[in-house]
């Protein structure tokens, strides 16, 4: 069986032949269109390592069918920097240190940059930390993640604010 | 995962016909359904995928006040719906206590409804397991079972069911909208859980090919909406299930309880509504002896299936609380953590 | 006060500043943008795909295996089996080197442990591989599983931990019982627990004849170069090993395991690069783990607080084919002053995976018996924690007598104390509550970790343009390596770091050693900063000599190289640039080698250790049970830091893993089958970042001229140390309940109302 589907990967329009409907999205981003920067640390939705934007909201990417996201709009971890200028949350993560193996880090800042979207946790520590808490850091880098989606919080309103003046 | 046809009908009526032949599953948000079929523990030959389907992704609110959640809405945009968490704040904070962001905004309502048991002799393809393999027996019976039921279990099966969202839904007498081959009908959210007796194979009661396609909350229910709260008992603060769970609503009337609604998580296979407490709390003064007294008839008939008493005090004590939370009134805003016992705990930062 | 840059250490000449600054990772922007590549990253053209079948029971037999059916899936490529499975070029169930643990590749069709490999399917897709696996249906003829003290087989270990002594005895035990005024006897249990990496084991394998390219997260490059090429039959020149970067490792990743063997043979086999990548739950057998524990504690006490004796006794669950043991009793050898110490370590054998060392083996484990078992004195003899630590400070090494090379642990009590708040802390417990009516309590624990150090090599070379490249095959876990030790070697090139290119992570460069028990910056770092020296000796030699050069005949009083010029000590505006001297004698590079060397005298004088005090607050539920670490604050003096950003990084993973032991953490086995029946992240707890909203740590400062010429000692595995007791101490403190069995779970606490 041979399924035809349409995506949108991080701005660019692609079209691909699955030879199983059994391809997960994060498979299909790892194995077939060489975009491994969604990790797979569990491959059942329990560590956020997977985590990418679709259609502007994040999601574990393990656990949706490739075939059932024809038409999709999906950004991942390298569609995120502007060429070489990173995105304020990156930039952030690497201020204050969010990371350590940096293999959950992708999944941490797709969720941030989707926590960040959803506008639930304004400038309340503890609410990034509940709404980052579907991103397991086994290095323990927690207290860099909370600070770097604080300070990308603030980077972010001060340029909507510039963009608004 | 097994080899399955996909299919992905353009109608309701397409989708039941091609669910209705046995072997047949739907995909929704395959949060469970993906998890479920890369373990093993379900190997559908035939994965209907219903997320294209039109309409039943919508929240309309009814003329009583009542509402009907389409059953493809997902998880995070009903709690984040701002009429229905100040009409239904239990349920938004059922919502937000369960799983991950991430996995909130891939699951259905609908799903979230149907999500299988965690029991880990379900998941574990070595063990026997009734509910997976009807007849096989029961491991988990004098295995690991500190998590386990301690309501309405039978010696063929003891596990639980994990939905927090089901827990205020049956206290608030949630109905869902079934269609099915037979046609279209409505189940109680409490009546959708068969309790397992000897038949523990039978998750629900939806009958082969049958679809959700809403989950109405009636109009009745937004009368406690100013006292109602869930609170969640786990082993981790957040990202967990639940050990024990409840959904408290009290109509007040002065210091006297008018009507109120109660249902424990975590504790039966289906969502446990206390009936014989609610009814011996209508009509009397909101005191803690009140609740005391609620909570023993809620955990009366409740006994350990395994290692797991503990579970029957902790569940009278979270009663209590909750009650007690839902007399103090519902929060003004949802807490930092949703339902958990530290929602309203303070200070501690090291990002302030 | 605490500073963030220790002062430069006598008696170690010391070129420029570079070290000491908190820079941010080198890896950073990889790392953000999903560049850097982990081992299941790469994808070489005609790979194919393997997975791992695994057994379900714990001891007994394969009879059979549906290869058929496996095979007839579309798809699959082949099937591994032992009645398959190509020739290895070393025996499996011998040892090979200290890490060279016995493991599992299909060599025969027993089963020794739940989740052993008892097959390998190829695919050409990862789903056909995966469904594949999936169809073998084994069938076992199963032998009762032994999981548990009752039915385990104890044994009389020869050694335990990686080396260490099962019996070691200070003093007389006894004597000090005799004199003691209380006596404090207290028995703790700890669970299995799993590394965890947040990347699973994997490996892409690629033959090019008697050649072999392995992309594999590794703690250990050249030392399993050495081992896989013992175990292929190939020259250890011809295995080239690629770690860039690693998603984790704990020690989960410096010891080879059967899976990973078995993926590289089916590419030999099939001519064909193959990739494996274990399932989350596949990684609870073959790949590590830190072992159960049995421990007793036995404290004798005088009148004034003071321990006459203390007697640390474990039993230290093992596979029953290997023989690694939580060293658990040793962690009692080390903190407090006794006059008479007894360690001792029992052996279990079990239906289970070998453990192996996991951050802070034996360390973890057995300081939180003994910092739990300390605070149990502290209440006996009715004083405050922190007091009754104070009074059993160890001047010199318990046991030993040896002074200490540093020691700044008053500090760090005294810094730690200050931060938390810990004065006025009532003595009884379930004093405390918030204002939400949440009982609190506080706890302290003392952190502690030697400075063990590994062989290790580096190579710098000094090029034309005045920039330098410096090699060594080290790996970066997350502690920040590539950083820090490129930090060493700029400085010791008096250089910037930015001038300096570092290349690690590959099998080829010269041996980084073992990133592992918290040594790899001082080993690695000492190899770079030996190699750095070298260029510079080198350089100084050839503009000394030069007679057109500002610095010639500086040959006595010697030169200093900082910035990019060497200048003579005695005037530093006489100075010339690398580039000139290197340009005016026409060398296109000079090549400097160095490794790991330490005064041997020393490290027998002095007795070397990292040092801390952790302060713990906890929020319990009074009548729900449910705990929260609401507060940790870790004072640590770990000698020289080189970069204090990543070390604080190092001491909060630390501490949070000291968090998840005491309050999450433990794999759960049916007594029956010896299967884990929460074999996965979703209910084998690890810590989320609810789980740790307030952790701090403070630099203490401390100079150590003995410990190595860098001054460096380890901050890896510290802040495990120390936590896990601070908050078992500090939910006593909350609800005056101890609990000796970790984790810590809510019906532990629900004995009052």
């Amino acid at each position: 069986m041979s399924l035809s589907i349409s995506f949108n990967i991080n701005g660019q329009p692609r079209t691909v032949e699955l030879d199983d409907p059994r391809i997960t999205l994060l498979d299909l981003l790892r194995e077939r269109l060489a975009l491994t920067g969604a990790k797979k640390g569990c491959d059942r939705g329990q560590c956020g390592a997977c985590t990418v934007l679709v259609d502007g909201r994040r999601i574990n990417s393990c656990l949706a069918l490739a075939v059932s996201l024809d038409g999709a709009a999906v950004t991942t971890i390298e569609g995120l920097a502007d060429g070489e200028r990173l995105h304020p949350v990156q930039a952030a993560f690497i201020a204050h240190d969010g990371f350590q193996c940096g293999f959950c880090t992708p999944g941490q800042i797709m969720s941030a940059v989707g926590l960040l979207a959803e506008g639930q946790a304004g400038d309340d520590p503890e609410r990034i930390r509940e709404l980052m808490s579907g991103n397991i850091c086994r290095c323990g880098a927690y207290r860099g993640i909370t600070e770097a989606v604080l300070d990308a919080q603030k980077a972010l309103d001060g340029s909507n604010r510039e963009n608004a003046a | 995962m097994n080899r399955f046809e996909y299919i992905r009908p353009a109608s309701v009526a397409e989708a039941v016909g091609a669910a209705a032949q046995p072997g047949s599953a739907y995909l929704a948000g395959g949060t469970n359904l993906l998890d479920l079929m890369k373990v093993g523990a379900y190997r559908p030959e035939r994965v209907v995928d219903i997320t294209r389907l039109q309409g039943l992704d919508r929240i309309d609110w009814r003329p009583d006040g009542g509402v009907r959640i389409g059953a493809l809405v997902r998880n995070s945009d009903l709690a984040s719906d701002a009429r229905f968490r100040k009409t239904y704040p239990a349920v938004a904070e059922a919502l937000l206590s369960g799983a991950s962001p991430q996995l909130r905004n891939a699951a259905t309502v609908g799903g979230n409804l149907l999500q299988r048991t965690r029991c880990p002799y379900f998941f574990d393809l070595a063990s026997a397991c009734n509910r997976r393999t009807p007849g096989s027996g029961c491991d988990a019976r004098l295995g690991e079972n500190r998590l386990h039921a301690v309501l309405g279990w039978s010696e063929h099966c003891i596990a639980t069911h994990p939905s927090d969202f089901c827990v205020p839904l049956a206290a608030l007498d949630a109905v869902v909208e079934v269609e099915g081959p037979d046609g279209a009908r409505e189940i109680a959210v409490e009546a959708l859980y068969p309790l397992p007796g000897a038949t523990p194979e039978r998750e629900t009661a939806l009958t082969p090919g049958e679809l959700i396609l809403a989950i109405r909350l009636p109009a009745e229910a937004t009368a406690v909406s100013r006292n109602a709260r869930y609170l969640k008992v786990r082993d981790r603060t957040s990202y967990a299930f639940a050990v024990v769970s409840a959904a408290a609503a009290l109509e007040l009337d002065g210091g006297v309880i008018r009507k109120a609604r109660l249902a424990l998580g975590g504790v039966a296979a289906r969502p446990w509504r206390a009936w014989d407490a609610e009814a011996a709390l209508a009509g009397a003064p909101a005191s803690a002896d009140a609740f005391a007294r609620a909570a023993d008839l809620a955990l009366a008939e409740a006994r350990p299936s395994g290692e797991n008493a503990f579970k029957i005090e902790l569940a009278r004590r979270l009663v209590v609380r909750v009650l007690q939370q839902a007399l103090e009134g519902t929060p003004e805003a949802m807490p930092a953590l949703p339902a958990s016992p530290f929602a309203l705990t303070s200070g501690a930062s090291h990002a302030a | 006060m605490p500073l963030e840059t220790p002062a430069p250490i006598a008696p170690y000449r010391r070129h420029g500043s570079n070290a000491g600054q908190p820079l941010t990772r080198r890896d950073g922007e990889l790392k953000v943008t999903g560049r850097a590549t982990y081992a299941a990253d790469n994808h070489p053209e005609g790979m194919l795909y393997a997975v791992t079948a695994v057994s379900s029971i714990a001891r007994g037999r394969v009879t059979f295996l549906d290869v058929a059916a496996a095979k007839a899936h579309p798809g699959v490529v082949e099937v591994l089996t032992p009645a398959n499975r190509p020739p290895l070029a070393h025996d499996p169930d011998k040892k090979l080197g200290m890490f060279g643990f016995r493991i599992e590749v299909l060599q025969d069709d027993s089963v020794r442990y739940v989740n052993q490999p008892i097959a390998l399917v190829v695919g050409e897709t990862l789903e056909a591989a995966t469904e594949g696996a999936a169809l073998l249906n084994p069938r076992y003829e199963v032998e009762p599983a032994r999981t548990g003290l009752d039915n385990g087989e104890r044994y009389a270990p020869a050694a335990i931990g990686v080396g260490g002594a099962p019996r070691t005895a200070y003093g007389d035990v006894e004597a000090g019982f005799a004199a003691a005024d209380t006596i404090v006897e207290a028995d703790y249990a700890t669970p299995t627990q799993f590394h965890n990496a947040m990347e699973p084991h994997a490996v892409v394998a690629q033959w090019d004849g008697d050649h072999v390219t392995l992309d594999m997260p590794n703690q250990a490059l050249v030392m399993s170069r050495e081992a896989y090429a013992a175990w292929f039959g190939i020259a250890p020149e011809n295995v080239l090993i690629r770690s860039p970067f690693l998603g984790g490792g704990f020690g989960s990743k410096a010891i080879l395991n059967g899976p990973q063997i078995l993926a590289i043979l089916a590419a030999r086999l099939l001519q064909r690069p193959v990739k494996l990548a274990l399932t989350r739950s596949q990684m609870y057998g073959p790949v590590g783990h830190r072992g159960r524990t049995w421990q007793t504690l036995r404290l004798g006490l005088d009148g004034e607080g003071r321990l006459t004796a203390l007697h640390h006794r474990s039993i230290a669950a093992t596979s029953s084919f290997e023989d690694f043991l939580e060293p658990a009793a040793n962690a009692s050898l080390y903190p407090y002053a006794s006059p008479a110490i007894l360690a001792e370590t029992h052996g279990l054998r079990l239906d289970i995976g070998t453990p192996g060392p996991m951050r802070a083996p034996g360390e973890a484990s057995g300081s939180a018996a003994l910092e739990a078992a300390m605070d149990e004195a502290a209440e006996a003899c009715g004083m405050d924690p922190l007091d009754f630590r104070l009074a059993n400070y160890a001047q010199t090494e318990p046991g030993t007598g040896r002074p200490y090379s540093s020691k700044a642990l008053r500090e760090c009590y005294a810094e730690g104390a200050k931060r938390f708040g810990w004065a006025g802390r009532p003595l009884q417990p379930r004093q405390m509550r918030d204002e939400n009516g949440l009982l609190v309590g506080w706890g302290v624990g003392t952190a502690l970790f030697p400075c063990p150090h590994f062989p290790a090599q580096a190579r710098a070379t000094l090029r034309a343009d005045g920039t330098a490249l410096v090699e060594t095959a080290g790996a970066d876990m997350g502690q920040g390596a590539w950083t820090a030790l490129a930090q060493i070697a700029a400085e010791a090139l008096g250089l910037d770091p930015d001038q300096v290119e570092f290349h690690s992570g590959v099998s080829s460069l010269p041996d980084g050693g073992v990133a592992g028990g918290s040594g790899h910056t001082a080993s690695a770092g000492l190899a770079l900063h030996n190699a750095g020296e070298d260029v510079i000796a080198q350089l100084a030699e050839l503009a000394i000599n030069d007679p057109a050069s500002p610095l010639f005949g500086a040959g006595n009083i010697g030169v200093v190289a900082r910035s990019g010029r060497l200048r003579r000590r005695d005037d530093e505006t006489r100075s010339e640039t690398y580039v000139d001297i290197l340009t005016r004698v026409g060398r296109g590079a000079v090549v400097g080698t160095g490794r790991m060397a330490r005064d041997e005298e020393a490290a027998r004088t002095w007795a070397m250790y990292s040092h801390g005090a952790v302060f713990a607050e906890v929020k319990v539920d009074p009548e729900l049970g449910q705990v929260r670490a609401t507060r940790l604050v870790g004072a640590f003096a770990a000698g020289r830091l080189v970069n204090p950003r990543l070390v604080r990084s190092q001491y909060y993973g630390g501490m949070i893993w000291g968090l998840s032991f005491a309050l999450l953490e433990e794999a759960v086995a049916d007594r029956r089958t010896g299967r884990i029946m929460n074999a996965d992240l979703a209910e084998y707890h690890v810590p989320v970042s609810t789980d740790a909203p307030s952790v701090d740590a403070i630099l203490v400062p401390e100079e150590d001229a003995y410990v190595n010429p860098l001054g460096i000692k380890g901050v890896g595995e510290i802040g495990v140390t120390g936590t896990v007791g601070a908050i078992a101490n500090a939910v006593w403190h909350a609800t005056g309940v101890r609990i000796r069995r970790f984790p810590i779970r809510m019906e532990d606490l629900m004995t009052r109302r």
